[in-house]
């Protein structure tokens, strides 16, 4: 028994950002990402999409996203959103009318733009609307700074995500990810 | 009546959305699941007889598909019905290029044609005189889709959606009366009712 167990004992964990986010997921049954892509991003969804127990793909609107992952809890299916702060700034009527009045626990990651040595004033604006919009509905939210408080902030905030029925957005920060850079 | 495009190429009969919803939830007898769309769509789904497998949208404009899609994908041995108005699928019409990609065989979308908002005061969509919806579906990829000829042609294919193996889409043109009745605004009740419905949660 042992020797069986060592024989399938999986590699050593990836401790990267992506692979602590990818783990996480898998350990919650987070089972479905539909995402809209970004730069920085690029890792996770290549190894989500390489990993058998996802089912993952692209939408073409961050709120198409939404819907489909709150449609498929409700029957059952737990899903996370992937996205940038552009692509959030998309989602203030269906957070408003969907995933906070139906109760909805709808997790989401947002790689943060427009901050921290963003080169595209665009983003640089669009950034400052992000946290607003999710205090204004008195939504969960965290900033992740660190990889070592990465995994006990995805972890913990799923979990109370899904056990008080309330939305989560998990911001992904320069100084966890890198960011992008001209 | 607003102006329809190619009204006598497309050769189809102008029908009302509560008579053919009746005829469709009474064709449902395996507890398939119904999303109606925002406004006049869920309330004439609502006036025929709530279900618990029905799930109505109080907001959240044009994402009926995407929410159907996302039932069909987390059970997928049932089958979803989405319920749909032509100016609310214009909000989201990439999303048929999603369901297209990931092909759901147990997804059934209805688009309810009245080329109008019929709730805010009956103005025109873009596109009301000059778009063709089925069309636009067939070109992002969802080849079953079809304009209904008249309510029996409705009936039959949603007959065949009961035993497609691919996601189908159906248009109908229809009157622009308004809905019959309105939903109960209470969205937890209607979301737990759902989840009831869908055999994933139990009353308390």
């Amino acid at each position: 028994m042992a020797a069986a167990e060592a024989q399938t004992t999986p590699q050593a964990p990836d401790k990267s950002w992506h692979g602590i986010v990818l783990e996480t997921l898998k350990r919650n049954e987070i089972r479905l990402v539909p995402y809209v892509p970004d730069r920085v991003l690029t890792s996770l969804i290549k190894n989500i999409h390489a990993d058998p127990f996802f089912t993952t793909f692209p939408t073409a609107r961050e709120e198409e996203a939404v819907g489909i992952v709150s449609g498929a809890w409700m029957a059952g299916m737990r899903g996370a959103v992937l996205m940038q702060t552009s692509g959030f700034a998309t989602l203030a009527n269906v957070l408003a009318s969907l995933a906070v009045p139906y109760q909805i626990p709808l997790i989401m990651f947002v790689s943060e733009r427009g901050t921290l040595g963003e080169f595209n004033y665009g983003q640089s604006l669009v950034c400052r609307t992000m946290r607003p919009v999710l205090d204004s509905l008195a939504m969960e939210h965290h900033t992740v700074t660190r990889l070592d408080e990465l995994e006990f902030i995805v972890d913990r905030s799923i979990k109370q995500a899904i056990t008080t029925q309330a939305p989560v957005a998990l911001i992904l920060s320069p100084l966890l990810t890198g960011g992008k850079v001209l | 009546m607003s102006k329809q495009a190619n009204t006598s190429a497309r050769n189809t009969k102008i029908m009302n959305r509560f008579d053919l919803t009746s005829r469709l939830v009474a064709k449902l007898k395996h507890e398939e699941a119904v999303v109606g769309g925002i406004g006049n769509t869920n309330f004439d789904l609502w006036a025929t007889g709530h279900r618990p497998q029905n799930f109505y949208m109080l907001g959240s404009m044009g994402l009926a598909f995407p929410i159907a899609l996302g039932v069909a994908l987390a059970q997928p041995t049932r089958r979803v019905f989405a319920l749909e108005g032509d100016g609310s699928l214009l909000m989201q019409l990439g999303c048929l290029s999603t369901i297209a990609t990931l092909a759901p065989k147990n997804l059934c979308m209805v688009v309810m044609d009245n080329g109008v908002y019929q709730i805010t005061g009956a103005q025109p969509i873009p596109g009301s005189a000059t778009a063709d919806i089925v069309a636009l579906a067939v070109g992002s990829g969802i080849t079953n889709s079809s304009w209904a000829a008249d309510e029996e042609d409705f009936e039959r294919l949603i007959e065949q959606s009961l035993s497609a193996s691919g996601p189908t889409l159906i248009g109908v043109r229809i009157d622009d009366k308004p809905g019959t009745g309105q939903t109960r605004r209470d969205p937890v009740q209607l979301r737990e009712s759902f989840m009831r419905g869908m055999g994933i949660r139990q009353g308390l």
